[in-house]
């Protein structure tokens, strides 16, 4: 039932056949799809309730352009709103202020916060900085080791974190030793902790009032569902974040919950994660986020050019 | 829970307020869809809810009225105790990335410990950094034999040379760890049956069990994960994890009804005593 988004679009069009102006009536038809294609994409229930109200504005009155069909209109103006809420470019890591300039990488469990500080570490280096891997997770078995071994396979040093120590210390410790190894960022993998967990989540804010951390990037699962409002904005409201990667891209998920965060928190995605490899990290693109979105890549092309 | 709470007081309070039945009824919709229920699960509750609704005057109507259909869709069969016969009873576990498969295995092989099992863990996820150790602190928490390569080493190897140390030392059951892999990777998916066939050569039923890892905190992608999974292996039971968050993991209402594979655990915590058997009327019950 639920095919490509612009065939079912075209079907309900099917009377205007390229002319005429959207009207009211045959807006709401075809912007009943739109939404369940949202909603199918896990983007938040509440987050697309306000997105068709404003789609369903700028629609009004709108010209049939001959070279699109009504459906196609109205996909090209969802995804052109879509593509704006995402944000309008890349945006990039921050990272000033004294040297070493910490980066702190915090989400839900499982995430892929370890996995992604290795992969910045990779990158770091591209571009010619010094990364310094420090684990901050004593809670989940073998989760330091789990980064030793990434630090040892991409010959990046490891703070020799110790996993009966404390978090907050750790991190201190590891940026007057990142400063002796002669580093100059810091990327700081802390535990997987839920939201609603007060005492580890009171945990990020000691390490991040020690550290002062130039970025803080929230990594989340882009198969998350319609959580991912409250995993957002408990993060963010915790503590200030700078940015999002999205995990796990390489999949079929549709990653609506790249919308719902953005929307919830303003923040921008910086980055997302698009396999298991190291090298496997690219920069965040809105327009392919949105199509991805919409579950229509192909059409959009099309729809570009017209 | 405290959810459940303000839950409850949510919907009486929509019939206090002598709402109208659609705007009611889109109250719902939105509970519905705001736990990964899913549109077309959701659609089909909302029109049978609707249907009945002339017959729905109060709020304790309308609760029970949904949570029937929902409990209806969870398809399980009756529960009594599935008899395991095999010895060693072979269990694979297998999921997407980081949804929790390990640690469900470590609590799995306490749980069986404890019923006096002897147990063996098959450390078959070759593959991630520093995934054996991680293993291996669960298996010496659950008292449990684990059966290693080293790193990077054939997973199918590790898991023959399981069943075959199982049966050699008359071990009750097996815990087979696998590596994440996500459903839509092809040659990742061929792995796993090279190394059910694996284990086959010595018991040619094996495995007995394949338990699907699902995250609550998932959304409709889960639905494709269970599907794909079930293609390429035939899934025999689900444990659904992460229920001690937010979330509420309603997409599995929809894997339990149109692939009809039970759904066996919930984790809901991070320690080795945090799994439960599922209770359908439990879990709907957190739902409303
Ligand atoms: N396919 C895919 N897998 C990923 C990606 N990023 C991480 N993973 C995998 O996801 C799983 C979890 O990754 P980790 O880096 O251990 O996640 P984490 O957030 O550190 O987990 P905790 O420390 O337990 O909270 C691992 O199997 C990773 O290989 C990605 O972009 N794509
Ligand atoms: N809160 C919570 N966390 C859980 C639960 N089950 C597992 N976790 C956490 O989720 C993270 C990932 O768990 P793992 O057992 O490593 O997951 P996995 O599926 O083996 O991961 P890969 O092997 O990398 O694919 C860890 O931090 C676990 O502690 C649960 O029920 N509740
Ligand atoms: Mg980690
Ligand atoms: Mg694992």
């Amino acid at each position: 039932m639920f095919d490509n988004l612009s065939n079912r679009l075209d079907s309900v069009f099917k009377k205007l056949k390229g002319h005429g102006k959207l009207t009211e009536k045959n807006i709401e038809d075809g912007l009943k799809e739109v939404r369940m294609a949202l909603l199918e994409a896990d983007v938040h229930y509440k987050v697309v309730k306000k997105f068709i109200g404003d789609i369903k504005e700028r629609s009004l009155g709108q010209e049939v352009t001959k070279s699109l069909t009504p459906g196609q209109q109205v996909i090209k103006i969802v995804n052109d709103e879509l593509t704006k809420l995402m944000g309008d470019s890349h945006e990039e890591l921050k990272l000033s202020g004294t040297l070493p300039i910490p980066v702190m990488l915090v989400g839900l469990q499982g995430s892929g916060k370890t996995t992604t500080a290795g992969k910045l570490a990779v990158l770091l280096r591209k571009r010619g900085r010094k990364p310094y891997l420090v684990p901050a997770d004593v809670y989940r078995p073998a989760a330091i080791d789990q980064l030793k071994k990434l630090g040892v396979q991409l010959d990046v040093p490891v703070f020799p974190s110790d996993a009966k120590a404390d978090p907050v210390q750790i991190c201190q410790k590891a940026l007057v030793a990142g400063q002796k190894e002669g580093c100059d960022t810091l990327l700081i993998d802390t535990a997987g902790r839920l939201h609603v967990d007060e005492e580890l989540m009171s945990e990020l804010c000691r390490i991040r009032d020690k550290v002062k951390p130039s970025d803080i990037l929230l990594v989340a699962d882009a198969m998350t569902g319609q959580d991912a409002v409250n995993i957002a904005k408990s993060f963010n409201d915790t503590l200030d974040i700078g940015g999002v990667i999205l995990t796990k891209m390489d999949g079929d998920a549709r990653g609506g919950a790249a919308l719902s965060i953005k929307s919830v928190t303003g923040k921008p995605i910086k980055f997302i994660g698009v396999g298991e490899k190291l090298n496997e990290l690219e920069p965040f693109h809105p327009d392919r986020m949105a199509s991805s979105i919409l579950g229509m890549g192909d059409v959009l092309t099309f729809i570009e050019k017209a | 829970s405290k959810t459940r709470e303000i839950l409850t007081t949510d919907i009486d309070d929509l019939f206090t307020s002598n709402k109208k039945t659609e705007e009611l009824l889109e109250e719902i919709e939105e509970r519905l869809i705001t736990s990964d229920i899913g549109i077309q699960t959701t659609m089909e509750l909302m029109e049978n809810l609707s249907k009945k609704s002339s017959k729905i005057s109060n709020a304790n109507q309308l609760k029970t009225a949904l949570r029937q259909e929902i409990i209806s869709l969870f398809n399980t069969p009756s529960p009594t105790q599935e008899k395991i016969s095999a010895k060693p009873h072979i269990v694979m576990v297998v999921g997407v990335n980081g949804v929790g498969k390990t640690t469900t295995i470590g609590k799995l092989a306490a749980k069986a410990a404890a019923e006096d099992k002897k147990v063996l863990i098959a450390a078959a996820d070759t593959f991630r950094a520093a995934a054996v150790e991680q293993l291996t602190i669960w298996a010496d928490r659950a008292g449990a034999d684990i059966v290693k390569h080293r790193e990077n080493a054939d997973p199918a190897a590790v898991a023959y040379d399981s069943v075959e140390a199982a049966t050699a030392r008359g071990k009750d059951i097996v815990f087979v760890d696998t590596a994440g892999r996500l459903h839509t990777k092809v040659n990742l998916m061929e792995e796993l049956k090279k190394i059910r066939r694996a284990m086959t050569k010595t018991i040619p039923d094996a495995p007995h069990e394949v338990l699907l890892v699902l995250d609550a905190t998932t959304g409709q992608n889960a639905l494709s994960q269970a599907q794909m999974f079930n293609d390429a292996l035939g899934v025999t039971g689900i444990a659904l994890t992460k229920l001690d968050g937010t979330a509420r993991g309603g997409i599995v209402v929809s894997i339990c009804n149109t692939l009809n594979i039970p759904l066996k655990y919930i984790g809901i915590g991070e320690q080795i005593e945090d799994l439960q058997e599922f209770d359908p009327a439990q879990f709907v019950d957190a739902l409303f």
